[in-house]
């Protein structure tokens, strides 16, 4: 089944699954549609209309709303005249009260550390593009990273948890929810929605390009013959 | 797509047109080729150490699951008596107290889900060892279910941390977390690491290993 030797310009237009490596020429199923892989249903294509603009407007507000969100008050806490208030850094500080600082380098890591990297990172990749300027040096290698880091971002879960724990307490003590709290889960629905226009296929492809704008892109790619993934 | 969810169908992959895909980008490059030239990373067409790493953070992720459940994940001190409890035991308290709903996270995602993990990740493991040639997208959406479901597990620590930040009201009643913490926070970080080592696209092997012809009609 060797294919005979093709040239870098017909590679970049083929795409192969990354979950079950089918070839497929890349087709793009147009602005707001996906394109799947036909046999393991793994979303391959998604351009969204704006989509640089969308993503960097929200980098913009999970910064904003998570460095808030790290100084002000998260909980406090009262009982019998006892009153006690707690920030996002408090709580990761309580491990390091039992010798369990690893933990809250671990915790401090996955709430905090980790989204705020992600967003500087895709600021990075995605300001210039936005701009229709060339990408910075190393523009590649941030965007690797930003979706390798992805998994390892759980301010969601912690925002679940801080729920779970306030359900705890809640026959023990008067619990006040602080705005740190509402900030995080401010946070929470902005991060799904970015995730949710954040197409890989189609940022690799501008930022290979140069100055592609994907929205320009999408445009080209459904111009070329349809013999791609299906249009899902 | 009625047909492709009852007997997937079999299409060129990149290996068999003498290509190597990119999983991180998706681009295709020749055979042989190292690293993608688009985003950097290493290319290997089948990630043959996969099933060896798989099984290592596996098995490392399960030896830290056990002392987990054994020791207490919160001590809690009121009046000067302290008191331990376990991942289960504090689910059992809460259910206890009628917050049935909240006992039933906690159980999910610290009970149920790293077992079912656990199972989950052997039996992908053992299925791509073994050629299994049957159920292929059902597997594939189950390793896509661990995949996403796995990090919910880390909500058991991080209401611990809530807590213990939470609770300092002086000799009166205080709450510190418990061995259990960390050696559960390692477990779900193993078993994440396990499950992001596997290459998922040894599970369509068996299906292209079949020559090319039979499916042809």
């Amino acid at each position: 089944m060797a294919t005979p030797d093709l040239t870098d310009g017909e590679l970049e237009q083929l795409i192969a699954c990354p979950s079950c490596d089918a070839l497929y020429r890349a087709v793009s199923p147009g602005v707001g549609a996906r394109a799947t892989c036909e046999r393991c249903h793994h979303v391959l294509i998604t351009p969204i209309a704006g989509a640089a603009l969308q993503i960097v407007a929200l980098a913009l507000t999970i910064l904003v709303l998570l460095t808030a969100a790290v100084f002000t008050p998260f909980l406090s806490i009262e009982a019998n005249g006892l009153k006690h208030s707690v920030s996002i850094f408090d709580a990761t500080l309580a491990f390091a009260q039992v010798n369990m600082i690893g933990l809250t380098v671990l915790v401090t890591t996955l709430i905090v550390v980790v989204p705020l990297l992600r967003m500087l990172l895709l600021l990075f990749v995605l300001v210039p593009m936005l701009l229709k300027r060339p990408p910075f040096d190393g523009a590649g290698l941030a965007f690797r990273w930003s979706e390798d880091l992805r998994p390892w971002s759980m301010a969601e879960i912690f925002v679940l948890g801080v729920g779970v724990a306030l359900v705890k307490i809640a026959n023990l003590a008067h619990v006040e929810i602080g705005t740190a709290f509402w900030l995080f889960a401010a946070l929470v629905v902005v991060t799904v929605f970015q995730d949710r226009f954040l197409c890989r296929w189609t940022i690799w492809g501008a930022l290979e390009s140069g100055h592609l704008a994907p929205e320009e892109y999408a445009r080209r790619g459904a111009a070329r013959q349809p013999a791609g993934p299906e249009h899902g | 797509m009625a047909d492709v969810q009852a007997e997937p169908r079999q299409c060129l992959t990149a290996r068999q047109a003498g290509l190597v895909a990119c999983t991180h980008c998706a681009r295709v490059w020749p055979l042989g080729t190292e690293t993608c030239g688009r985003c950097g990373k290493r290319l290997q067409s089948r990630d043959t150490h996969s099933m060896s790493r798989v099984w290592a953070w596996w098995v490392v992720g399960l030896i830290c699951y056990i002392p987990a459940n054994l020791f207490p994940m919160l001590k809690t001190t009121l009046l000067a008596k302290t008191a331990g409890s376990t991942i289960v035991g504090g689910a059992v308290e809460l259910m206890a107290h009628g917050d049935i709903p909240v006992a039933l996270v906690i159980l999910t995602a610290s009970v149920a889900i790293p077992m079912g993990k656990f199972v989950a990740v052997a039996y992908l493991a053992l299925s791509v060892q073994h050629g299994w040639t049957h159920d292929l997208l059902r597997r594939m959406q189950l390793y896509e279910v661990v995949e996403f479901v796995g990090r919910w597990s880390m909500i058991d620590v991080f209401v611990v941390a809530v807590l213990s930040a939470l609770v300092q009201l002086s000799v009166v009643v205080s709450i510190h977390p418990g061995p259990a913490a960390v050696t559960f926070a390692l477990s779900v970080v193993f078993t994440m690491l396990s499950a992001r080592s596997f290459d998922s696209r040894m599970i369509w092997d068996s299906l292209d290993a079949k020559p090319l012809e039979a499916s042809k009609t």
